[in-house]
């Protein structure tokens, strides 16, 4: 079966040791992850998981209900590319004279439409947000000119469709709201 | 919400008392009236309180951790409630991860009380400090470490709904030396739910009625089931449902005794050493209904073979169980008492005389080619097979039969004779040797009024032997066999089929098994011979208090039927 990128996205409690418990699952069937990414959701208390992993369908939808399984995570979601809406962000650091010496640069900053976010004497800091192909093409162009440094960050993504998470808690503190009355 | 206790939860409060103390208060207000552990630095304010309180909590000291887990275990199995063990920190936490993980793969409910250093050392390589959290995550159900003395009630409450409900499994809780010093006002809740894990579930009824349309049409149906059953407590919708449908049914090792032995519709073991009926018509049936069990590779040998012919229907608790290695056509997901429950008034009696004559048939050829063999062997070495249907002579199929790992536990739970549930104890998805002695310690104090008899390989009771010190200890009334072959028999048994009798480290010179028993005080005997093994079973049961028995077996028996690794179920041998 073919392997492609797949988008898992998961809503947790915020539990110390869940990243380990998760990741754990990848590497008991040695699936290397390819960007994990943490932080809160639009829900306080609850925390949301953006793992991009390379996988067969059949693979994927077996994961994803192991790690459903976990007692701390509230519901996980797999998608496709073309389900969400996603990003990565990624800085690039180069000395300043490539910037007053080298013009091109001036232009490849300005068609990139990166963003400038600091500049000293010494260096200075651009930042690109975007698909994995932007990034990398703005790192390429820049590379001849001396990068003193390169990060990318995981992928964030949201979804197309709706994920019901607050429906999912609702729901259990109605019941739990019965369970007191009854 | 359902709970597997005989007493309930309780609530419970009590002003300005210490962690160590909650967590016995905790203990009490879950029903807990038993522990398994040892002593060490950092769970010594526990302790403390375990002395303090051994009026209603009975310790017992184990000679080691892994036995306080196994014992932890053999006492959830026999009495289907939670079984505790408690450890201090570093080789004491470490100590318990066999138990874990076997409680993992088993689906036995436990729960692990550790103690760790003081939280302002952690992460300071302090004495026995280790990561007990980071060990046990991928073994455990759910594990947490405590550092607040005002966690203790929450999570104690949470870790035991956790470990019983649902896919019941093990739960670690870490617990540092300043959270059980701390003083604190406790009030004790027990937990009725959390909001991120759904426990149980309402049966699907467009499921339920497909799955009966798949019965109901069925010419040749076979069921098999596995712990599910028993962990479900489900044993009497499913004895009715097979005596109502008529479908013959046949067992994975862990479900072994919801259904009586001698039922005319229990057909036997599948699996790789599992009866040749079953597992041969498994690839001949029209219709698979698999109820509380997983489909492991000891089962289903290659998947690629497996049942392609047949519809197949799944009642399973566990979501993450359904279309994981076999993929089925109808799932039934939640508590198999409940979909059998709800499935019974669906389902009609089956006209299946023909299919039934194929079990028979085919029992024959393996009652002709194996069992007589192994049971009434014309040979002059005694066989672990007689060694079992002597057993069932003289203890009718009443006993609690706890096994280890290897041949012996393959011809026990083929041949032992079973009338009650929870009456079979072994380790089954991880394989743990020197699992059986402690386990059954702990299935003898879960179920203290029946018979127990362990019956151990030479190998895997040497590898818990120290454990004849805690029968000792607490004057338990275990029966101990050991069958001795002097080898690793299964692995010898491999090494001779695949490996070109190459026998690399698998012949034991073993100690004089006798004195070892004798030096703890218990009665023990050894028998090679036929004439000797009845009286000496019968001595064995009819003496109180623990008995050991060594039976010198042939050396290099092979178990048959079986299904070598990676083969199919139709590949089955019986010689």
């Amino acid at each position: 079966m073919e392997k492609k990128l797949y988008t898992i996205s998961i809503y947790t409690e915020n539990n110390v040791g869940l990243v380990n418990r998760i990741s754990a699952i990848f590497l008991k069937r040695h699936i290397n992850i390819r960007s994990l990414t943490t932080s809160p959701s639009e829900i306080p208390e609850v925390f949301r998981f953006v793992i991009v992993v390379k996988m067969t369908l059949e693979g994927i939808q077996k994961i994803v209900k192991q790690i459903e399984k976990q007692v701390d995570v509230i519901k996980a979601f797999y998608h496709t590319d073309e389900e969400t809406i996603y990003v990565e962000s990624a800085l690039y650091k180069i000395t300043s004279t490539a910037l007053f010496e080298e013009r091109q640069i001036q232009n490849i900053i300005k068609e990139s439409q990166a963003k400038m976010v600091t500049v000293s004497p010494e260096f200075f800091v651009i930042e690109k947000t975007g698909f994995r192909e932007e990034t990398e093409k703005l790192y390429n162009d820049l590379k001849p000119y001396g990068l003193l440094q390169f990060v990318r960050s995981g992928r964030i993504s949201v979804t197309k469709a709706k994920m019901g998470i607050s429906d999912i808690l609702n729901t259990f503190n109605a019941t739990k709201q019965d369970e007191k009355k009854s | 919400m359902k709970t597997k206790t005989a007493s309930q939860p309780t609530t419970v409060q009590a002003k300005n008392i210490s962690g160590a103390e909650a967590v016995i208060r905790c203990l009490l207000a879950e029903g807990v009236d038993l522990v398994y552990g040892y002593p060490g630095g950092a769970i010594m304010p526990i302790y403390d309180e375990l002395y303090k309180f051994q009026d209603q909590l009975h310790h017992v000291l184990t000679r080691h951790e892994q036995g306080a887990t196994h014992m932890a275990q053999g006492y959830a199995r026999t009495s289907g409630k939670v079984g505790v063990a408690m450890a201090t920190s570093g080789p004491g936490a470490t100590n318990l991860v066999t138990g874990i993980a076997d409680a993992q793969i088993d689906s036995t409910p436990m729960v692990c009380i550790t103690g760790q250093v003081a939280s302002h050392l952690l992460g300071s390589d302090a004495f026995q400090e280790t990561d007990i959290i980071g060990i046990s995550t991928s073994v455990t159900k759910w594990n947490y470490q405590i550092t607040k003395v005002s966690e203790i009630p929450s999570i104690l409450a949470k870790a035991f709904f956790i470990a019983r409900s649902g896919r019941p499994g093990p739960v670690l809780i870490d617990i540092t030396k300043d959270a059980q010093f701390d003083f604190f006002d406790f009030e004790y809740v027990p937990c009725t739910g959390i909001r991120s894990y759904q426990s149980d579930f309402p049966i699907a009824q467009d499921a339920l009625s497909q799955a009966a349309t798949l019965i109901n049409a069925a010419k040749k149906p076979l069921i098999v089931w596995g712990q599910g059953v028993i962990l479900g407590e489900a044993e009497a919708a499913f004895k009715t449902f097979v005596e109502k449908t008529g479908i013959p049914a046949a067992w994975t090792i862990l479900g072994l005794s919801a259904l009586e032995t001698d039922h005319p519709l229990n057909m036997g073991m599948v699996g790789m050493h599992g009866n040749y009926a079953p597992n041969l018509l498994t690839n001949e049936c029209d219709l698979l209904i698999a109820i509380g069990m997983r489909f492991d590779d000891r089962v289903t040998g290659s998947l690629d073979t497996y049942a392609k012919q047949a519809k197949i229907i799944h009642l399973e608790i566990d979501p993450a169980e359904v279309n994981k290695n076999v993929m089925v056509d109808v799932a039934v997901l939640g508590n198999c008492k409940d979909s059998l429950e709800q499935l019974l008034p669906h389902v009609q009696p089956l006209e299946l005389t023909a299919w039934k004559a194929r079990f028979h048939e085919l029992n024959a050829i393996e009652e002709e080619k194996v069992i007589q063999k192994d049971l009434y062997p014309t040979k002059e070495g005694l066989t672990m097979g007689e060694t079992l249907r002597v057993i069932n002579e003289h203890s009718g199929g009443d006993a609690i039969i706890v096994t280890d790992v290897g041949q012996h536990q393959m011809v026990a739970c083929r041949y032992a004779k079973f009338n009650q549930s929870k009456s079979n104890v072994t380790s089954g998805g991880l394989g743990t040797m020197g699992f059986a002695l402690p386990a059954a310690i702990g299935a003898k104090m879960g179920a203290p009024k029946r018979q127990v008899i362990a019956i151990i390989g030479d190998g895997g009771y040497q590898m818990t032997i120290q454990e004849l010190g805690t029968i000792f200890q607490q004057r338990l009334d275990v029966k101990i066999v050991v069958l001795n072959n002097e080898f690793l028999g299964m692995v010898r048994q491999w090494q001779q089929l695949f490996f070109d009798k190459r026998y690399a480290s698998t012949e034991m010179i073993n100690p004089d098994f006798i004195a070892i028993a004798k030096a703890y005080g218990i009665a023990a005997k050894c028998v090679d011979q036929r004439e000797e093994l009845s009286p000496a079973i019968a001595t064995m049961l009819n003496t109180p208090g623990p008995y050991f028995l060594e039976v010198r077996v042939e050396k290099e028996d092979n178990v048959f039927p079986m299904i070598p690794s990676g083969a199919s179920v139709s590949d089955i041998r019986l010689e």
